[in-house]
C-alpha cells in the first residue's frame, strides 16, 4: 500500500479508537464474503468479552428509483435488472407485471406461460448457485473447515469431480433457455406489457422437454445431496436447531388461490409466529402492510409490518419484523402445488417439528425443496400444448397510471411499483426488494449468532464465519437490497483490545 | 468564482454557400458585431455532426451557433433538413442534461443576409452572457476534487469530513 | 517450470452480472482455473486485501475490474490493483463506459438520498434520519462509506490498458480477450477487445436491412408486435445497433428486442449517443417543423434511451449546474 496513505490510515485508525466513549472491543466481518453485495457486520463486546451488541451495516447506496425518473416504462424490466446480475430475471419479471398493471393487460395465455417457464428455471438454477457455491459450501466443506476450502472449488473436491461437472453442466443448459427466450441469461429481455417478445418454435420443444426431466432429475438428486452430507451429520442438524439461530418473527412469501408456494403470481400471504395468518393482500395495497425503517448506521432500510409499527430489532409479541425466502415461503403456504414437492415438504416439517419452522438455517433445506418445485413446474408447462402458440402479445391502449408488480425473487418477496405521466415516462419509482424484507431479521440473526457463538473474548476464525452463516443462509443479495448504486466495501475483521490497540485482524477479499 | 472578466464565448458552424457568405458580406460591409463568436466553415449545415456541438460545449463554449440555408435552398438539396431533424432531438437532449435552450442555435442566413448575421450574432451573445458561463471543462476539474481526498479510507468519517472540504477554492 | 499468470477479479459498483459471466463459462471455467492463478475472486474465493497489498507491483498479469466506480474505496481500490498489475481491464460497461449506474449522473446525489430516506412512499421516518458517515449507538461508534457526487468509468480513475465491453460481456469475446492474453497476441493499449464494427454487420436480420430508411413513425416496443425477421428500424423501432459494436452477435435481437448498446461505440465514434442521434433524425421523412416534432415523440426520453450505458463517458458526462456537495455530518 502506499506508504502516504498507510500513514493517513494509521493516523486515522487511532484517532477512531481514541474516539471510542467507553472501553469497549469491538470485533468488525468486513467483508463478508460469498454473497451478492456487500455487507459489513461490526461486533461490540462488553469487558468480560461476550457479545454486547451486534450491527449488520450495508454500506452500499445507488439510486435506481431516482435515476429512473423519467425514462420510459417499458425500459425498466431491463433498467431494473441491473440491480443485480445474479438474479437479473427476478427483477425484469416484477417489472413486467408492474408493466401489466400500468397498462391494464393480462398477457395472453400462452405468454403468461412462457413467463412462468423462464422464471421457474431461473429460480431452478439460481437455487443451485446457492446451494453448491454461495451458502451451500458452510455445509459441504463444513463450517470450521479452513477458508480456503470453503469455496465451490472446495465443494467439487468433496462430491467429486462428475458431480461438480454435472452441477455446472446442469446450470449451463437451464440458463441457455432462459436464454433462448430472453436473448441473453444476464439480464434477458423478454417482458413487455401484455406479453413477451419471443415465442418457443416447435422443433426447438424436444430438447427442452428433455432438459425438463434432467432439471428433475437434478432436483431430486440435490435434495439426495442434502440429506446425505447435512441431515445425516448431527452435528449440522444441531447447528441448524441450535438457539443461536432460530428467531421467531412474521413470515411473507407469494400463494396462489389454494395456499399453494407460487413464485410468479398470486397474493401476498403474512403469517405470525406461531402460523397463523395475519394478512392476505393482492400486489397493489403493499404500501398498507410494508413499510421501511432508516439506522444512521446503515444504507439499507428494515422492511417491517406497517400497521403494527417499528419496535425494534426484536421478537416477541410486540415486534413487527419479517422475514422472506425460502423458509417463509414453505411456512406462508399450506402445501405444494407439486407431488414430489409437497413430499419433500411434508418431510421437511415433520423433521423440524410442524409449521411453521423457525430456524433460519432451515432456509438451506428449504431452497432444496423449492428447487424440486420449480423442476416439477419447469415440466408440466413445457407439456403445456399451448407452450408453442404464437400469440403472444396484447398491445396496450388504456393510458398508463399506476402499477404494482410482485413476484418471489430467490431470496424474497420482491416489489416493483411505478407510477408514469400519460406518456408512459416514470414519474415515481418505489422498489422493495427482497432482502430488504429480510434486512430486521438478518441483523437480529447476526445478533444472536454472534451471541451465542463469541464468548469470553474467544473469537476464532471459524467461529466468525459461523455468524456470517447466520447471513448467508437468507441468500442476502445486497446488491439488490440497497438498489443503489453499490459501493463495495471489502470487508475486515478487526479485533481491538481495550487499549484500542489492534490484536488480530482477519481481512476477507476486498469486494 | 465568477469572474468580472468573463466574455460569452460562441463557436459557430456556418454552412459555406448561404451563412458564411452571409458572414464574409458582414464583413466587408464593415458590420460591427460582437466580436464573440469563432466561426467555423462547413460546407454545409448538414455536416454538423451533433458530436461537433457536444465537443464544443465540453471544452467550455459557452454557446454554439448553426448557420444554414433556408429550407429548400441548401446548396446539396437535402443537407438542412437533416440539420432540423438532428437540432429539434438535440436541443431536446441537452435541456434534459440542463443546457439552456438559448445555448444551442440553429439560424437560416442566405447569402445575401449580411445584416442577419450581425443581428444574430449580438442577439444570441446577449442572451448568452445573460445566462452566465458553462464552464463545463471547470466544472469537471471542480467534480474531481472529490477523488483527490481519496487518500483517506472510507469509513473514517472524521477525516473523511475534514477532507470534503475543498482546500484550494478555484475561481 | 514456469510460474502460471496471474489474474484477479475485482467489482466495484457493479450488479454482479459481469461475475456471473465469468461463471457462465461453465465447463470451459475449469480450463481457465487451469492455465492461470486465480489470486483474487471475492464472489468465489475467500482470498484476502492483505495479499494483494503484499504483492509486488505488476505482478499481477492482468485484473479484470467490473463496475463503476462511485465511493474513495472503489477509487482505492482501483488505483491498488493498478500498481500490481500489468495489464488493468475494464470490463463490462460500467467500467467501460459508467454503465447504467452513470445514469445517475443526471441527479443531484442529495435528490438521491431524500427520495431513498424521506420521501419513497413506503419510508417512514418522521426524524429524518439520514444514513451517516460516523454515528453513534449505545456508545458504539459505527462508520459508513461516502458516496461520490459523479459516478465514473474506471478510466476516468485509473490508466486503463484494454476495455471488454457489455452489459455483461459475453463468455465468447471474454475467452478471446483471455485467449489473447495468454498468448500475448494483443492490440494496442486501449483497444476494444471486440470486433471494431457496427453491431448491425454481425445481425440476422442484415439480410432484411432496407438500403434507405426513413421513419415516418417511431413505435415503442410495447406498442408493436415486433417481426422477428425484419431489420428493428426498418419497423420503426428505435435499435441502438448502428451506433453500437458488435461482437455479442446481437443477441437482443435474437430475442426479438432491440439493441439497447451495451457495448458501446466503434472506434471511430466519440459520444455514442450524439452518433445515434445524428443517424435516425437524418432519416427522418419529415421535412416540416410541426411533423419532424410529432415523429421525434416517439423517441420520448433521448438521454436514456440513447445514453442508457455510456453517460458516465460521454461529452457531456453529466447534467450540467449540479453541484457538487459535501458530505452532510449533521442531521
Amino acid at each position: 500500500m502506499n506508504p502516504d496513505a498507510t500513514k493517513v490510515w494509521n493516523e486515522a485508525s487511532s484517532r477512531a479508537n481514541a474516539a471510542a466513549h467507553t472501553q469497549r472491543r469491538r470485533v468488525t466481518i468486513d467483508p463478508i464474503t460469498r454473497l451478492e453485495g456487500h455487507g459489513k457486520i461490526d461486533i461490540f463486546l462488553d469487558d468480560e468479552g461476550d457479545v454486547e451488541r451486534a450491527y449488520l451495516q450495508v454500506p452500499e447506496l445507488r439510486g435506481f428509483e431516482v435515476f429512473s425518473l423519467g425514462r420510459p416504462a417499458e425500459e425498466m424490466p431491463q433498467i431494473t435488472s441491473r440491480i443485480c446480475g445474479v438474479c437479473p430475471t427476478a427483477h425484469h419479471m416484477a417489472a413486467t407485471k408492474a408493466l401489466d398493471a400500468l397498462y391494464q393487460v393480462e398477457p395472453p395465455p400462452a405468454a403468461r406461460k412462457i413467463r412462468e417457464l423462464v422464471y421457474n428455471t431461473f429460480m431452478l438454477e439460481d437455487h443451485a448457485l446457492h446451494v453448491y457455491i454461495l451458502g451451500g459450501p458452510d455445509f459441504i466443506v463444513g463450517p470450521q473447515a479452513p477458508p480456503e476450502q470453503r469455496n465451490v472449488v472446495g465443494v467439487i473436491q468433496k462430491v467429486g469431480l462428475e458431480v461438480g461437472k454435472k452441477v455446472i453442466s446442469m446450470r449451463r443448459r437451464l440458463r441457455e433457455l432462459i436464454s433462448y427466450f430472453g436473448g441473453k441469461v444476464i439480464h434477458p429481455v423478454l417482458g413487455l406489457p401484455g406479453g413477451v417478445s419471443k415465442g418457443l418454435k416447435p422443433e426447438d420443444l424436444p430438447q427442452f422437454q428433455v432438459l425438463a426431466q434432467e432439471g428433475l432429475d437434478f432436483a431430486l438428486f440435490t435434495l439426495q445431496v442434502f440429506k446425505d452430507i447435512v441431515l445425516k451429520n448431527p452435528d449440522y442438524v444441531k447447528l441448524i436447531t441450535s438457539d443461536a439461530y432460530t428467531h421467531k418473527t412474521y413470515y411473507m412469501g407469494l400463494v396462489d388461490g389454494q395456499n399453494r408456494v407460487n413464485f410468479y403470481d398470486g397474493l401476498v400471504r403474512v403469517v405470525d409466529a406461531t402460523g397463523k395468518e395475519y394478512a392476505k393482500f393482492p400486489a397493489s395495497q403493499y404500501r398498507d402492510f410494508v413499510a421501511e425503517h432508516v439506522e444512521p448506521w446503515s444504507y439499507v432500510k428494515f422492511c417491517f409490518l406497517k400497521p403494527l409499527g417499528w419496535h425494534g430489532f426484536e421478537e416477541g409479541p410486540q415486534s413487527s419484523v419479517y422475514s422472506v425466502a425460502p423458509l417463509a415461503r414453505l411456512n406462508v403456504a399450506d402445501s405444494m402445488a407439486t407431488p414430489q414437492a409437497q413430499k419433500a415438504r411434508d418431510e421437511f416439517f415433520n423433521t423440524l417439528g410442524g409449521r411453521p419452522v423457525h430456524h433460519t438455517l432451515a432456509n438451506h433445506w428449504a431452497r432444496v425443496v423449492e428447487m424440486i418445485y420449480a423442476a416439477e413446474r419447469i415440466v408440466e408447462l413445457i407439456h403445456d400444448p399451448e407452450i408453442t402458440s404464437t400469440n403472444l402479445r396484447v398491445i396496450p391502449s388504456a393510458k398508463p397510471t399506476v402499477g404494482v408488480g410482485v413476484v418471489e425473487a430467490p431470496r424474497g418477496t420482491l416489489y416493483h411499483h411505478f407510477e408514469t405521466d400519460d406518456q408512459g415516462l416514470i414519474t415515481k419509482a418505489n422498489l422493495i426488494v427482497a432482502t430488504q424484507n429480510n434486512a430486521a431479521r438478518i441483523a437480529m440473526s447476526v445478533e444472536k449468532a454472534a451471541k451465542g457463538l463469541i464468548k469470553k473474548g474467544n473469537v476464532s476464525e471459524g467461529l466468525l464465519n459461523m455468524v456470517e452463516m447466520a447471513f448467508r443462509a437468507y441468500d442476502p443479495c445486497f446488491g439488490c437490497a440497497t438498489h443503489s448504486l453499490p459501493g463495495h466495501l471489502p470487508l475486515s475483521v478487526s479485533i481491538y483490545n481495550r487499549e484500542r490497540k489492534l490484536l488480530r485482524q482477519l481481512l476477507q477479499p476486498a469486494n | 468564482m465568477s469572474d468580472p472578466n468573463w466574455q460569452p464565448r460562441i463557436v459557430a458552424f456556418f454552412c459555406n454557400w448561404c451563412t458564411y457568405t452571409a458572414a464574409d458580406l458582414a464583413g466587408v460591409s464593415r458590420l460591427k458585431y460582437a466580436p464573440n463568436v469563432r466561426v467555423i466553415r462547413l460546407m454545409c449545415s448538414g455536416r454538423v455532426d451533433p458530436q461537433f456541438i457536444l465537443d464544443a460545449l465540453a471544452r467550455g463554449a459557452d454557446g454554439v451557433l448553426i448557420g444554414g440555408c433556408h429550407l429548400g435552398d441548401c446548396h446539396y438539396v437535402e443537407g438542412n433538413y437533416k440539420t432540423i431533424r438532428r437540432f429539434e432531438l438535440l436541443q431536446r437532449l441537452l435541456r434534459d442534461m440542463g443546457i439552456e435552450d438559448q445555448r444551442v442555435r440553429l439560424e437560416w442566413i442566405s447569402a445575401s443576409e449580411g445584416e442577419r448575421v450581425k443581428t444574430v450574432i449580438n442577439d444570441m451573445v446577449e442572451h448568452v452572457r445573460a445566462l452566465g458561463p458553462l464552464n463545463l471543462p471547470q466544472h469537471r476539474e471542480e467534480w474531481d476534487l472529490e477523488m483527490a481526498h481519496a487518500a483517506a479510507p472510507a469509513g473514517q468519517g472524521e477525516l473523511a469530513a475534514q477532507r470534503a472540504e475543498p482546500e484550494v477554492a478555484h475561481a | 517450470m514456469p510460474d502460471k499468470p496471474k489474474i484477479a477479479f475485482y467489482w466495484c459498483a457493479s450488479c454482479g452480472g459481469c461475475e456471473e459471466a465469468v461463471v457462465d463459462f461453465a465447463e470451459d471455467i475449469l480450463g481457465v482455473i487451469e492455465a492461470v492463478d486465480i489470486v483474487f475472486w471475492p464472489v468465489a474465493m475467500d482470498f484476502k486485501k492483505k495479499h494483494i497489498e503484499a504483492m509486488p507491483d505488476k505482478s499481477i498479469t492482468a485484473t479484470l475490474l467490473n463496475g463503476a466506480i462511485r465511493t474513495s474505496e472503489q477509487e482505492e481500490m482501483a488505483r491498488m490493483l493498478r500498481r500490481k498489475s500489468q495489464f488493468l481491464i475494464a470490463y463490462g460497461a460500467c467500467a467501460h463506459l459508467g454503465g447504467i449506474p452513470s445514469l445517475a449522473n443526471q441527479f443531484p446525489r442529495e435528490q438521491l438520498l431524500r427520495y431513498v430516506y424521506e420521501e419513497a412512499p413506503t419510508t417512514v421516518n418522521e426524524a429524518k434520519t439520514r444514513p451517516q458517515s460516523s454515528s453513534q449507538n449505545n456508545g458504539h461508534t459505527m462508520t459508513l462509506p461516502e458516496f461520490r457526487n459523479v459516478v465514473r468509468a474506471l478510466d476516468q480513475v485509473v490508466d486503463v490498458d484494454f476495455y471488454i465491453p457489455g452489459c455483461p460481456p459475453t463468455p465468447k469475446i471474454t475467452k478471446a480477450a483471455i485467449g489473447a492474453l495468454l498468448t500475448g497476441k494483443l492490440p494496442p493499449k486501449g483497444s476494444v477487445l471486440s470486433p471494431d464494427v457496427a453491431l448491425c454487420e454481425t445481425c440476422a436480420r442484415k439480410a432484411n436491412k432496407p438500403a434507405d430508411l426513413s421513419f415516418t413513425q417511431f413505435k415503442r416496443p410495447h406498442q408493436v408486435v415486433i417481426d422477428p425477421n425484419l431489420c428493428m428500424l426498418a419497423q420503426g423501432v428505435v435499435c441502438m445497433g448502428p451506433a453500437t459494436r458488435g461482437g455479442c452477435e446481437a443477441v437482443c435481437p435474437a430475442g426479438n428486442m432491440p439493441c439497447t448498446g451495451c457495448f458501446g461505440p466503434t472506434s471511430r465514434v466519440q459520444d455514442q449517443g450524439a452518433k445515434i442521434l445524428s443517424s435516425l433524425c437524418a432519416n427522418l421523412a419529415a421535412k416540416d417543423e410541426k411533423e419532424i416534432h410529432a415523429v421525434l415523440a416517439g423517441i420520448p426520453d433521448p438521454v436514456g434511451t440513447f445514453y442508457r450505458y455510456g453517460l458516465g463517458k460521454s461529452m457531456l458526462r453529466r447534467k450540467a449546474n449540479m453541484p457538487v456537495e459535501t458530505a452532510k455530518e449533521s442531521k
